[in-house]
């Protein structure tokens, strides 16, 4: 079985997040980047296929140089390749395309990416991946069994759960759930070391046009003071949230 | 031309967003000077679409559907975006929107804006203003493919109530195969869903334990709310993995969010910044939590929150 995990290059969760070139970039001076979360648990299931059905893993990156380092993390957790295909990436669709590219001239059976990337946010990549290479397609996955071309998933649905079957080949879009948090992996001096003789291949991108384009960025307005209440007064609160904000 | 908007219903009834996703639609249709078609799948009674600006519905009844499928949906509102020679495409950001989505976007080779929390500030070029970073930040976004997708952010545009009158038209798409097939389904019925909801009470790790956890459903249960939790809550097994909101947990984009016993930390007010009103309820006054709510209490959970209960139940008694 080969699979492959998209790597998504996004700042650290406690990144404060500013904006370059009169509001128009991402400032990444000074951010430091991680392996985006719901693909680490993507990856931490593959190892789980790795050793205990000799899957074969690899992991890719659509980006510039700067994302390797975090390739070479995924390769210190386990994974056996990295690709990364060498082209900004600007949207959704685009990165699709490239990855889409990768997956049908490597005939992987399993494809996992993230249910959303916490940069960009665009949830979009793994569906369109799937619409792309016309496989099967499991979205928010909080569980997954494969056994040959057969396979049981668990999808987080709202207010619940559900299970499902299907076949190969497939693309699910990970999430926390997944695997069990402690099950998470920090690399450690072996697999550092290791991760050096692994081959990262670089490819080039096919064409593929943006179809959407980032114009300006904006930061949130600065909230107002707090209103603090009393706990002796709670009428207080339930006045304020009724007559003031009209919440309930 | 019109603008096409896919209005979910649960067995046969539109849910909330659907009347969200068809105001927004109608206000779209405006700026393009053009009208309204709305897709469903086996609603039963369609007329209410029409006092949130459709003018036309097309409506499928098919028993195959009866069971939500991404790849089966959006190929059906794929087949009436064509019919409708539809050039600007709008869903929801429910769950299920957002998995068929990107899906409607590859067959209909659309550019697709998720989150996208208001109008578009430009019709040419088309540009919608969405959220990023997990809250942390506003993007514009220009979409530049002939037929376009909008996700609208969950309870950012609201209900706009017209006096129109939807005309409606059975529609008989051709079925896709599925792919999937669901085996069975576990859900807890009769609780509000977080995605779903207009108010969330949400418990941290304040609340040492889950046996504590009866006032925190008791206080949802009083204002028709969902329950939630802070990450490590779910991580400890106190409350089950869907109930984890934050950045790398479900986003809440309510009217009304309490944090009861929740600290604050970067990460999970990312993912809850989007609602409109915040209330914290702590011990520790420097929890950083009191900077970014709009009412905070200052106070021991275990004694405010059954005195609020007491007091919202004489509120609503009155009401
Ligand atoms: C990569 C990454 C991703 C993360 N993603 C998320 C995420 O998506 N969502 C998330 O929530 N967290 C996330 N976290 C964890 C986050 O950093 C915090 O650790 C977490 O939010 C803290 O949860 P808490 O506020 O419940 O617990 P604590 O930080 O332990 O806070 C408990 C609070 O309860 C208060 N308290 C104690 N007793 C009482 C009482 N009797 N009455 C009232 N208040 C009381 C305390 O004053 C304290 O403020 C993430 C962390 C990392 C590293
Ligand atoms: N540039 C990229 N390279 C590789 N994988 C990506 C890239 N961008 C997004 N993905 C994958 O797609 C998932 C969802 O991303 P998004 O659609 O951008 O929210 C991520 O979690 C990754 O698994």
């Amino acid at each position: 079985m080969k699979i492959l995990v998209c790597i998504s290059h996004v700042p650290d969760t406690t990144s404060k997040i500013n904006f370059a070139d009169n509001d128009t970039k991402f400032d990444a001076s000074g951010v430091q980047f991680v392996i985006n979360p719901n693909d680490e648990f993507g990856l931490t299931r593959a190892m789980w296929f790795k050793e205990k059905q000799a899957a074969e893993v690899t992991v890719i990156n659509v980006g510039g140089p700067e994302t390797e380092p975090t390739l070479r993390k995924a390769l210190a957790i386990g994974a056996d390749a990295a690709i990364r295909v060498n082209a900004v990436a600007t949207d959704g669709f685009s990165v699709a395309k490239q990855l889409a590219k990768v997956i049908k001239d490597g005939g992987y059976d399993v494809i996992i990416a993230g249910r959303e990337s916490i940069d960009y946010n665009g949830g979009m990549v793994p569906g369109m991946i799937a619409g792309l290479t016309n496989s099967n397609f499991i979205n928010n996955c909080i569980g997954l069994e494969i056994d040959g071309n057969s396979v049981k998933a668990i999808r987080e649905i709202d207010g619940g759960k559900e299970t499902v079957s299907t076949t190969l080949p497939l693309v699910i879009g990970s999430q926390k759930g997944l695997v069990e948090e402690s099950d998470l992996r920090i690399p450690n001096m072996r697999g550092i070391m290791m991760a050096r003789q692994k081959a990262l291949t670089v490819l080039e991108p096919v064409d593929a046009n943006a179809e959407t384009t980032s114009t300006k960025f904006e930061k949130p307005a600065v909230k107002g003071a707090i209103k603090l209440v009393s706990p002796d007064n709670l009428d207080e609160l339930i006045n304020l949230l009724h007559n003031e904000a009209k919440v309930i | 031309m019109s603008v096409l908007v896919y209005t979910e219903s649960e067995q046969g009834k539109f849910k909330k967003v659907a009347f969200e996703v068809a105001s927004y639609a109608k206000t779209v249709a405006n700026q393009l000077g053009t009208t309204v078609t709305a897709i469903t799948i086996n609603a039963i009674d369609t007329s209410k679409l029409g006092i949130y600006g459709v003018d036309k519905v097309l409506n499928v009844t098919n028993t195959q559907l009866d069971d939500f499928n991404a790849k089966m949906y959006a190929n059906v509102i794929k087949q009436a975006a064509e019919k409708e020679g539809t050039k600007v495409v709008i869903v929801s950001s429910s769950a299920n929107s957002k998995y068929l989505a990107p899906l409607l976007a590859v067959e209909l080779n659309a550019g697709y804006a998720s989150n996208v929390i208001s109008v578009p500030t430009s019709v040419s070029p088309f540009t919608v203003k969405r959220t990023a970073f997990t809250n942390k930040a506003f993007e514009f976004i220009q979409i530049n493919t002939d037929v376009k997708i909008i996700g609208v952010s969950n309870n950012s545009f609201g209900l706009v109530e017209t006096s129109g009158n939807a005309s409606e038209e059975a529609f008989s798409p051709s079925i896709a195969e599925s792919g999937i097939k669901v085996e069975s389904v576990d859900k807890v019925s009769g609780q509000v869903s977080i995605a779903d909801a207009d108010i969330v009470v949400s418990g941290g790790r304040g609340l040492k334990g889950p046996e504590n956890w009866g006032m925190i459903e008791e206080l949802a249960s009083v204002l028709g709310a969902a329950t939630a939790c802070s990450k490590p809550v779910s991580d400890l097994g106190w409350r089950p993995h869907g109930e984890h909101v934050g950045q790398t947990g479900k986003p809440v984009a309510a009217n009304l969010y309490i944090a009861i016993g929740i600290s604050g930390a970067i990460q999970h007010l990312a993912g809850i910044n989007a609602s409109k009103v915040k209330v914290v309820i702590n011990i520790d006054p420097e929890a950083p939590f009191f900077k970014a709510a709009d009412y905070g209490v200052v106070g021991d959970a275990f004694v405010v929150v059954p005195e609020l209960i007491e007091k919202l139940k004489a509120f609503k008694a009155q009401q």
